[in-house]
């Protein structure tokens, strides 16, 4: 069967090159999608954490560039909160809904209340949805970007001054501010830096 | 029609080893085939043993006989025995025995190579159950408590057992690869003369795409767990996000592999299919050539779809979009094949012999399997019923009918043929019986388990799902203990039993009913002449 005259052979051999090349190429195919899958994600809109943070920065340079401006039309922006069952904290947005114009600043307040009697510090974090917007929305104040330290009983009102973005895109017509209270287990000064958000 | 003038003495031939010899040396195709299907028996009742395990647990909430990462590494091993060890290597028997006698070729292309590609796996398997049992060692590291996705980040940090489980999926990529050009170069050079392309039987024809498919995507797995070995220990991130990588990029490679994967388990099984339903129903396959096509576009489109296990990754719209509609389509050809099974039944003169019986089973219940599939491709549905025991249930109603049931027919339909004596049709029929009540027992509760919200993996669950899953878990184990009773008629059938005729089944239809039950050693050494009626 080995001789190279036979034409059985020569076509076997040649069919299993043809394979073996296909298998290797697929081997290195799996290595090869390492840098083809951020150009993929660029290409398709397929979110890789990295295409993510780019579309993050991209956001933030062009906004510098485009001259600020109330824009006509309006947006809604919904407040929600949530407090961590370990916190004995009341927080509640002033205002649930508000309708905006981009480019223009708001500032609505926040009500807190500390039902305990001890000193407790809390931190707040927050997040938007559609998170597609996040970086549109810029908080020029916010206490979440403070730790929040209130005495047994005490009530406080804390403001959020923030802005839309002019470029936001036109297709989110409404979007949802939520911030989740924490409790800081260890409310060390300097020593645990607080989120920014 | 007398093909069978090449049956010889065996003592014409040099060398028949015997002993040890016979099977270690093998380049045999019938023998390689014997060795492929005992060793995925074996698999399969290793991999229904950690399946009774989890049922067992499963059987009332809170933790009764295992802890937590005991359970999911039972979960791992379950998948991968049953994947890679038993329907894996079943499929590549039946391709190993029937390949050449389908065709008139008088062994596989590569005998020595189709050694090789089984001698592998029990070292494969060897590895596989080395990376379940190192950690109950001192020293041994923690428990692959993954899953078999092997998900980064929690794979780089599972200990030493990983290793072990990533060589064994080399071992198992290398042994599927090289059968995989093994059985392309028999199918593309060794078919009788007349036999063209488009009348190989339909069995071949699964194969070839099947064969494809394992080409394409296995090493694609295998560079994907060769960099997990890489992150593991050699310090580099590719899916380290700390280190510039990107953990989802794994699940990119992964499933890239697995949903092809999910054809590849399908399509013998389908190839089985095509020639059972003919036999019994003494009809010729409705629809060849749209077979051909069907399968040919499964396999395409099943190659650009992988996507549709990761929807909640956080994908933008148009990425889900694409694979929500793509996954969706292959619902066409995979429905054009039933549809042709049903024609193909359609005013037969049918009768319900086992593998006939196990033939209707699966297309009631792989379409079945195949509707909670589509429910599943729907992006805003899937993102409720991820994770959930309900993706549990679908893909065990498209694998156990979609596979398992596909090679428990071929292995009826066939063994008479490979043993030379016809199995006790009564035992086998209480066998099916018992065999599709346990498994729909099992897994039919499990969609109401996960629409309520039971998710999958985890040992322990909320004291409302009891009842179902007790149901569940009683099944399982009638399911479970059913296939001594298939392990008893395989031997039964072994040692003895009325002698078959070389044609076995009074509308079988091929070449491999042409030699003789069992088939002499040495088979179609001069190439059958094909005329019109074998097509």
């Amino acid at each position: 069967m080995n001789s190279e005259s036979n034409p059985l052979a020569r076509k076997k051999q040649r069919t299993v090159w043809l394979l073996s090349l296909l298998v290797l190429g697929m081997f290195g195919f799996g290595f090869a999608l390492v840098p083809l899958y951020d150009l993929l994600c660029q290409v398709t809109g397929i979110q890789s954490v990295n295409v993510r943070n780019a579309t993050i920065n991209r956001a933030e340079v062009s906004q510098a560039d485009k001259p600020q401006g109330i824009q006509s039309r309006t947006i809604t922006i919904k407040f929600d909160t949530s407090v961590h069952p370990s916190l004995p904290w009341e927080f509640e947005p002033m205002q649930r809904n508000l309708k905006v114009h981009p480019g223009q600043l708001y500032q609505v307040n926040f009500s807190a209340r500390n039902r305990s009697s001890e000193s407790i510090t809390g931190q707040a974090i927050p997040s938007v949805a559609p998170w597609q917007a996040t970086p549109f929305l810029n908080k020029l104040e916010c206490f979440c970007f403070n730790q929040q330290t209130l005495a047994g009983g005490e009530s406080v009102e804390m403001p959020l001054k923030f802005m839309i973005s002019n470029d936001l895109p036109d297709e989110v017509r409404s979007l949802t501010l939520s911030y989740s209270l924490m409790k800081l287990v260890q409310p060390a000064g300097n020593a645990s830096s607080g989120r920014k958000g | 029609m007398s093909y069978t003038t090449t049956v010889n003495d065996p003592a014409h031939h040099d060398h028949t080893p015997t002993g040890w010899r016979r099977w270690l040396l093998s380049t045999n195709h019938k023998d390689i085939g014997t060795l492929y299907l005992l060793f995925a028996l074996a698999m399969l009742f290793m991999g229904g043993a950690s399946a009774m395990l989890i049922r067992a647990e499963l059987f009332q909430p809170g933790i009764q006989l295992l802890d937590p990462d005991l359970y999911n590494n039972l979960v791992t091993n379950h998948a991968l025995l049953m994947i890679f060890g038993a329907v894996m290597p079943a499929a590549a028997g039946l391709a190993n025995w029937m390949i050449p006698l389908m065709i008139g070729a008088p062994d596989m292309a590569l005998p020595r190579m189709n050694n090789l590609s089984f001698w592998i796996l029990p070292a494969a398997g060897t590895m596989l159950i080395l990376s379940f049992v190192v950690p109950f060692f001192p020293g041994g590291g923690t428990q692959i408590n993954t899953g078999w996705t092997l998900y980064p980040p929690l794979s780089v940090q599972v200990g030493m057992s990983m290793d072990f489980l990533i060589f064994a999926i080399h071992l198992l990529g290398i042994s599927s690869v090289l059968a995989s050009i093994n059985i392309i170069v028999t199918l593309l050079n060794m078919r009788a003369p007349g036999m063209t392309i488009m009348k190989m039987p339909i069995f071949c024809w699964t194969w070839l795409v099947t064969a494809f498919l394992l080409i394409l995507v296995v090493p694609v797995l295998a560079g994907g767990v060769t960099m997990l070995l890489f992150d593991r220990h050699f310090g580099t991130s590719f899916f380290d996000a700390a280190g510039g990588g990107d953990p989802v990029l794994f699940q990119h490679l992964f499933w890239f592999f697995g949903h092809p994967e999910v054809y590849v388990l399908l399509l013998p099984s389908i190839g089985v299919l095509s020639h059972v339903i003919p036999t019994f129903a003494r009809k010729p396959l409705f629809g060849y050539k749209s077979m051909v096509g069907a399968m040919i576009a499964v396999g395409t489109i099943g190659m650009v779809v992988w996507a549709h296990h990761q929807y909640t990754i956080g994908m933008s719209l148009g990425a889900v979009t694409y694979f929500m509609v793509g996954t969706i389509i292959i619902s066409i050809p995979v429905g054009l094949m039933i549809f042709n099974f049903i024609a193909t039944m359609w005013r037969g003169a049918m009768t319900f012999e086992t593998p006939m019986l196990f033939a209707v089973a699966i297309i009631l219940m792989f379409t079945f399997g195949g509707l909670s599939g589509v429910m599943l491709a729907v992006v805003p549905a899937d993102m409720q019923y991820h994770d959930s025991m309900f993706v549990v249930a679908h893909f065990h109603y498209v694998l156990m009918p979609g596979a398992v049931f596909g090679l428990f027919a071929g292995v009826f339909y066939w063994l008479p043929k490979w043993t030379g004596h016809m199995y006790d049709e009564r035992l086998a029929k209480i066998f099916f019986w018992i065999n599709v009540i346990g498994f729909n027992l099992t897994f039919f509760p499990q969609h109401f388990l996960g629409l309520a919200g039971m998710p999958r993996r985890i040992i322990d669950y909320n004291v409302m799902f009891t009842e179902f899953n007790a149901i569940s878990s009683i099944g399982a184990m009638i399911f479970g203990f059913s296939h001594l009773l298939f392990l008893y008629i395989i031997i039964k059938t072994i040692r003895g039993g009325e002698p078959a005729t070389s044609r076995v089944w009074e509308g079988a239809k091929g070449l491999e009913w042409e030699v003789a039950s069992p088939p002499p050693f040495h088979t179609w050494e001069s190439p059958p002449k094909i005329g019109k009626e074998v097509a």
